[in-house]
This record gives C-alpha cells, sequence and structure tokens, in this order.
C-alpha cells in the first residue's frame, strides 16, 4: 500500500507547484564584474584561460565550418554558439576521467578536454582518419581517451544511458560521474522521464544538464512545456535541481562543481537547467528568419557569454586586447590549414562499409561484401572512392 | 547433471555468469526480491546483493537505456523484459542504439555485453499481449543477435554464450515450455555456439526447421509423418540472426523440400526470409515450393488461439503436402 508522509485535507486541495519557483543562479554581470553579493569563484587564472581559449575556439570553429558548409565544402554543420559557456563551465568543473554523453551541440566540451582541430575535420570531412570511419554525419564526434561517448542523432537516448553508465561507476567505486547534455526540446522525449527516474531510484552518480536555449529547430519552448522550464520536474523525482544563468561561466562552472560533489561523494543525481538561447540555427539546414524576430536575436547576442568572460579576465588583468588579437589569429589560421589537410585525405577503407556492425564480420555478410567488391570490379568507373580497395578479393583483402 | 525444468536452467545459468564475474548485473521489472513473474531470477538478490540483481522503474525503454549505458561503460548487463509483447518500448534504444553502437563510433565503444531477456510465444492463454515472437522485427537489424532456446540444456548453454558475446543479444525465451520442458542439465559453466542451427534427427525426404517451442511441435509433427513412411531431417536453427545459412542449405541439397514454421503471423515473418535465401541457393535442387507454417496475419488471439497457432497437425500436413507435391 502507499503511505505518504504529507499532511492530511478534509476538502479538495489542489495545487500547481506554482510556490515552488526556482529562482536562477548568476555571479557576472554583462560588463565583467560580479554581482553585488556574489561570492568570488575558485577558478585560478591557468584553469579560467583554458575555459576561456576553449570558448573562442568552439566559436571561430563554428563560424568557418558553417561558412565551409555555405561554399559546399561540407555537407552539413551545427553551431553551438551563445552556449558555450553553459557547454565548457560544466564540463571544466568535471574530472577529465568523467564521462561526457552529449546531445550533438557540445563541441565545446571536446575542445576544452583537447579534441584537435586536426580531430575535428577528419570527422567532419569524413576521410580516413575519422574515428567514426566516415560513417556518421557531420558533428557526431566521440573519443574514447577524452571520455566523451560518439554522439548519436536519435535525441534524448544518451539520457538513461547516461544513468547506467554512471551505476557502473558507482559500482566501480573509483570516484567518478557521467553528465549528460541534452536541449529543453529532447527533455520532452520518455527517455528524459525514464533516465531521471532510475538515477533517482538507485542513487546514481550523474548530472543531467538541460541546455535550455529557447527552441527545439523551431519549435518554441513555450509550446514545448507548460510548466516554468524543465527544472520543476526534478521535484517529482526527489532530485536536487539548479536552474542557472547559461552565458555566465562562472556561475555554469561554480554550479556543476557543487552538483558533481553531489553525484560523486553523496550519489545524489542532479538536474541542472542551463537558460541561454541559441544564437545560431539549429543547423546548416535551417532557417530561423522563419521563426523567430532579429530583434529578439539582438537580445541575446548582447548577452554574450563569450564576451562576458572576456571583460571577467580583462578586469583580472588575465587577457588583453593583443592576446585575444593573436588567439583570434592564430585560430583561424589553424582551422583554414586543417580543414584544407583534412579535406585531402582519401575516405575511409571499403572494408569499413561491414566492419563493426559485429565484432567479427558473419559469413552472409562477408558474401555481401565480395559481392559488392566483384560489382565495383565491373564497374570502377562508378565508383571513385573505392574501385582501388576493390581490386583486393577478400583472399588478399583478408576481412574475415 | 542436474534434471531441471527451463527455468531452473535460466537461474542456473544467471547464477553460474554472476558468480564467475561480478560485472554481471540482472534487473528488470520484479526481478529482485520476487526473483521475477515467472521466477528467473530467484534468489539472485539473496544471493548477489541488492546492487547486482535488483527491481527496476515501470518503463522498458528505461531498462534498455539503462542496460545499454551499463555496457558501454563496461559491466555486463543482462536486463530482462517481462514479456516480449512490452520489448516496444525499448525499440528505439534497441534498433536504434543497443545494434549501432560499435559501427557509430568506429568501434571506440560498443555495448557487446549486453543480453535482454524476454519470454515470447503463445499457447499460454494469454491473448494479444502476453503471446507474441517479435523476433522478425530485430531480425532487420544488423548489429544485434537473436537466439531462441528449445530445452534446459540449450536455454542454459546457449544464454551463458550469449552472456559472454562481444555484440548486444536478444535471448528470447518460449514461455510455454518454462516448467513443461525438463531434461539434464550440466552442473559446470557450458557454451553453445551462436551462429550454428543443429541438425537434431537426420533424414533423407524433406527438410523441417524451427526455432524454440516450434521444436516440439515439429517433433510430434515428424512423429505422424514417419509412421507413414516420409523421412524428416529436423533442424533447430537456434540463432535468428545471424542465422546459419550453410546447414540449412546443405540439408536441402540433401532433401529437396523445406518446411519452415514459426508462432509469429506469416507476412515479414522470419520463414520468408529462410525461404528466399534457400530458395536462392538450392533452386536446381527444390522438388517442391518451399512451405511456411506460421501464425496467421492476425493479432494474437484469445480464445481461438488453438487454432491460430502453427500446431503439429498443420506442420504435418505441410510435410506431406511437401513430399506429394
Amino acid at each position: 500500500m502507499t503511505t505518504t508522509k504529507a499532511k492530511v485535507v478534509y476538502s479538495p486541495v489542489f495545487t500547481d507547484g506554482a510556490e515552488f519557483r526556482i529562482p536562477t543562479f548568476k555571479l557576472l554581470k554583462q560588463d565583467g564584474s560580479l554581482y553585488k553579493g556574489a561570492k568570488a569563484p575558485e577558478l585560478d587564472k591557468e584553469k579560467a584561460l583554458r575555459i576561456y581559449r576553449a570558448m573562442v575556439t568552439t566559436r571561430i570553429l563554428d563560424e568557418r565550418m558553417l561558412a565551409a558548409q555555405r561554399q559546399g565544402r561540407l555537407s552539413f554543420y551545427m553551431q553551438c554558439t551563445g552556449e558555450e559557456a553553459a557547454v565548457i563551465g560544466s564540463t571544466a568543473a568535471l574530472d577529465d576521467g568523467d564521462m561526457i554523453m552529449a546531445q550533438y551541440r557540445e563541441q565545446g566540451s571536446l575542445v576544452y578536454r583537447g579534441f584537435t582541430i586536426d580531430e575535428f575535420m577528419n570527422q567532419l570531412f569524413g576521410n580516413e582518419l575519422d574515428y567514426g570511419k566516415g560513417r556518421q554525419m557531420p558533428v557526431h564526434y566521440g573519443s574514447s581517451k577524452l571520455n566523451y561517448m560518439t554522439i548519436s542523432s536519435p535525441l534524448a537516448t544518451q539520457i538513461p544511458q547516461a544513468t547506467g553508465y554512471a551505476y557502473g561507476q558507482k559500482m566501480a567505486g573509483e570516484g567518478h560521474c557521467t553528465v549528460t547534455y541534452f536541449g529543453e526540446g529532447a527533455a520532452s522525449e520518455g527517455d528524459f522521464h525514464a533516465a531521471l527516474n532510475m538515477a533517482a531510484v538507485h542513487r546514481v552518480p550523474v548530472i543531467f544538464l538541460c541546455r535550455n536555449n529557447g527552441y527545439a529547430i523551431s519549435t518554441p519552448a513555450a509550446e514545448q512545456f507548460a510548466a516554468d522550464g524543465v527544472a520543476p520536474r526534478a521535484y517529482g523525482y526527489k532530485m536536487d535541481v539548479i536552474r542557472v544563468d547559461g552565458n555566465d561561466i562562472l556561475a555554469m562552472h561554480e554550479a556543476t562543481k557543487a552538483a558533481r560533489s553531489l553525484a560523486v561523494e553523496h550519489n545524489r543525481p542532479v538536474l541542472i537547467e542551463a537558460m541561454s538561447y541559441r544564437l545560431a540555427a539549429h543547423s546548416s539546414s535551417d532557417d530561423p528568419s522563419g521563426y523567430r524576430s532579429k530583434d529578439e536575436e539582438a537580445v541575446w547576442r548582447e548577452k554574450d557569454p563569450i564576451l562576458r568572460m572576456r571583460l571577467w579576465l580583462e578586469r583580472k588583468k588575465w587577457w588583453t586586447e593583443d592576446d585575444e588579437k593573436q588567439l583570434q589569429e592564430n585560430m583561424r589560421r589553424e582551422v583554414l590549414e586543417t580543414m584544407k589537410r583534412a579535406q585531402k585525405r582519401p575516405p575511409p577503407a571499403l572494408d569499413t562499409l561491414v566492419s563493426d556492425v559485429y565484432d567479427e564480420v558473419p559469413p552472409a555478410l562477408a558474401e555481401q561484401f565480395d559481392k559488392l567488391k566483384a560489382h565495383i570490379r565491373r564497374h570502377p568507373d562508378a565508383y571513385p572512392k573505392s574501385a582501388e580497395h576493390a581490386k583486393q578479393t577478400s583472399k588478399e583483402g583478408g576481412l574475415r | 547433471m542436474t534434471h531441471m525444468n527451463m527455468l531452473q536452467a535460466i537461474n542456473n545459468a544467471l547464477d553460474t555468469a554472476m558468480a564467475a564475474n561480478e560485472r554481471v548485473l540482472c534487473f528488470g521489472e520484479d526481478v529482485g526480491v520476487f526473483g521475477g513473474v515467472f521466477r528467473a531470477t530467484s534468489n539472485l538478490q539473496q544471493k548477489y546483493g541488492k546492487a547486482r540483481c535488483f527491481n527496476t522503474p515501470l518503463v522498458e525503454q528505461g531498462i534498455i537505456g539503462f542496460a545499454n549505458g551499463l555496457a558501454a561503460q563496461g559491466s555486463v548487463p543482462v536486463a530482462e523484459i517481462q514479456f516480449a509483447d512490452y520489448i516496444f518500448p525499448a525499440f528505439d534504444q534497441i534498433v536504434n542504439e543497443s545494434a549501432k553502437f560499435r559501427y557509430r563510433s568506429g568501434n571506440l565503444f560498443n555495448v557487446g555485453g549486453l543480453t535482454i531477456r524476454a519470454p515470447y510465444g503463445g499457447g499460454i492463454a494469454g491473448g494479444l499481449y502476453h503471446s507474441q515472437s517479435p523476433e522478425a522485427y530485430f531480425a532487420h537489424t544488423p548489429g544485434l543477435k537473436i537466439v531462441v532456446p528449445r530445452n534446459p540444456h540449450q536455454a542454459k548453454g546457449l544464454l551463458l554464450a550469449a552472456i559472454h558475446d562481444q555484440n548486444p543479444t536478444l535471448f528470447f525465451e518460449p514461455k510455454r515450455l518454462y516448467r513443461a520442458s525438463v531434461g539434464d542439465v550440466p552442473d559446470e559453466d557450458y557454451r553453445l555456439p551462436l551462429g550454428e542451427a543443429e541438425v537434431l534427427k537426420e533424414g533423407t525426404d524433406v527438410t523441417v526447421l524451427g526455432w524454440g517451442a516450434q521444436m516440439e511441435v515439429i517433433e510430434h509433427a515428424v512423429e505422424m509423418a514417419e509412421k507413414e513412411g516420409i523421412s524428416c531431417e529436423v533442424i533447430d536453427l537456434r540463432t535468428i540472426l545471424p542465422w546459419d545459412v550453410e546447414t540449412v542449405a546443405n540439408s536441402v541439397f540433401k532433401t529437396g523440400r523445406l518446411v519452415v514454421t514459426h508462432e509469429a503471423p506469416l507476412t515479414g515473418g522470419f520463414a520468408g526470409e529462410i525461404a528466399a535465401t534457400i530458395q536462392e541457393r538450392c533452386f536446381l535442387y527444390l522438388e517442391s515450393p518451399i512451405a511456411r507454417v506460421t501464425g496467421m496475419d492476425t493479432p494474437f488471439p484469445l480464445v481461438l488461439e488453438k487454432e491460430h497457432l502453427p500446431n503439429h497437425l498443420k506442420v504435418y500436413e505441410a510435410i506431406r503436402s511437401s513430399v506429394e507435391f
């Protein structure tokens, strides 16, 4: 029988939970100064600059790669623009050994952890050095050495996986947690609810980081849920929750650091709702002018998280105009040079079409592959990417 | 050797796996202290603790999402879906996630340690939602393995193989035989090969192929046919995906005839895939059309389930028609 410790009433009393308004945690004003009463965060110069460089690098990478997509060099791209603080501020508060299970707009986490521009480019161009072997669309990065789970297009599937991954970390007892990122739109999926409920019931060290950026492609948050954001849902699962100004790098870092200790030291899962705005289009295939105004975008451009951090760094005398100029120039040059390099590299070998489906290629698939190669050998001109590979028969090429 | 039923064999396999490797975890709805609605996980929580054998909330997509994450982390999850009929909320996690984890990451990550157990099939007055055989939906998904045992000895050996296999594996258990099928089961850890069919009886006139609970049906049908002098070769496919084309084709080269039977509906059923492949391989050897004896193209009925199911009489008739064609 279900019991509750709540008090008893003798007439029907309904509640919509409106009394539980969740406040927004902020530290940094747009001019780079701290809010009155805000506690200065523990963030040393070295780490602050690592964070800032990652934010700028992410912005430049996004600008250049969108331009490359517009020039037809790339099939598809997705920008993180406007949400760099939410993503990098939280990642920077983790241990580098913690697992990240992201949605698809969190390339800033990878930049912060040291994914090189070459590694980005190899994935974007799907060349022979792409870890994903050219199998997924651009921006589906992954890195086992950086503990960054390979991106999967279906939304929210990574959220219950994060709960499971973190359960395994808890069993291993090595003091690690998992953070999973997703948008406020993905939070409508059933997987979100399953994941949070299971994490709360089983006391799993996982941080659910919702990037509430206002839009799921064209659907505004107001048409996604009736409640005051995603954060109040945590009450229903009896989970710790905090709402943070997602454009405030210091607040994001502080909140995530505190969330991590709840998760790792007390086995308490946490929901963080980062309030931000997707300044760019959903993807290179989207055009926001069809569903939102330039005026609305301009308001959020004023709240640029990168500029806000730069002003804070300058106030602390940790960053100068010259540093900025040098970083911008270096990154632009590196992005362009690596792009050219990656574009010239050959595509993955033909056998990557059938490897990794299983740990070993099953006989029926090996047979399909032999037939394909024979077909390509008969029509080499129709398959310029693989005609050379197809010359190897399975005996020589050694698939089985 | 111990004489036991299929449930006890499955329980014994889980116990064996958990004893050998502390990273093996069993979870699902009601699998904890209660031991599962069919008691397949009996005493595992008592023996290995709540952290390794536990109840989950009632959410299949969550159970499999959670299991995918655990497997990616290096644990060895054995997730139970209470009935195969209720696996569909987890379809996305299985088809888009489990099956593609290794491929999409270029083998940076995999969920090879994952095993999903689910009781399937009819004959227990379970109606629409406690009777289905959903193997064909999953057989259309490269990256998965699908295994169905026919008796206790097979159940233990195949389940242990599935747990140790480095690919995500669906293990569909014929629940009609959970207690009905009994036999001697070795006490030690043993594994039967995945991807290999087993010829249970050699014959010369017709090959009769099935898996899981249909093997018992085939046995009765073949008894009837043999009384009339028809020599039947009986094959248990055991693994639906990837399936053993060689063994089936070699048999049909010899007999020239094939009868395939499964409980799932005819249209889009896995017998269609087998028939297509075997006619391609054995075209000039075939003496009669490949016959499919299956459930009808209806939702699974209740009161008329005997009429619906491909029982031994229907299989017997198909064997005769094939031989007399």
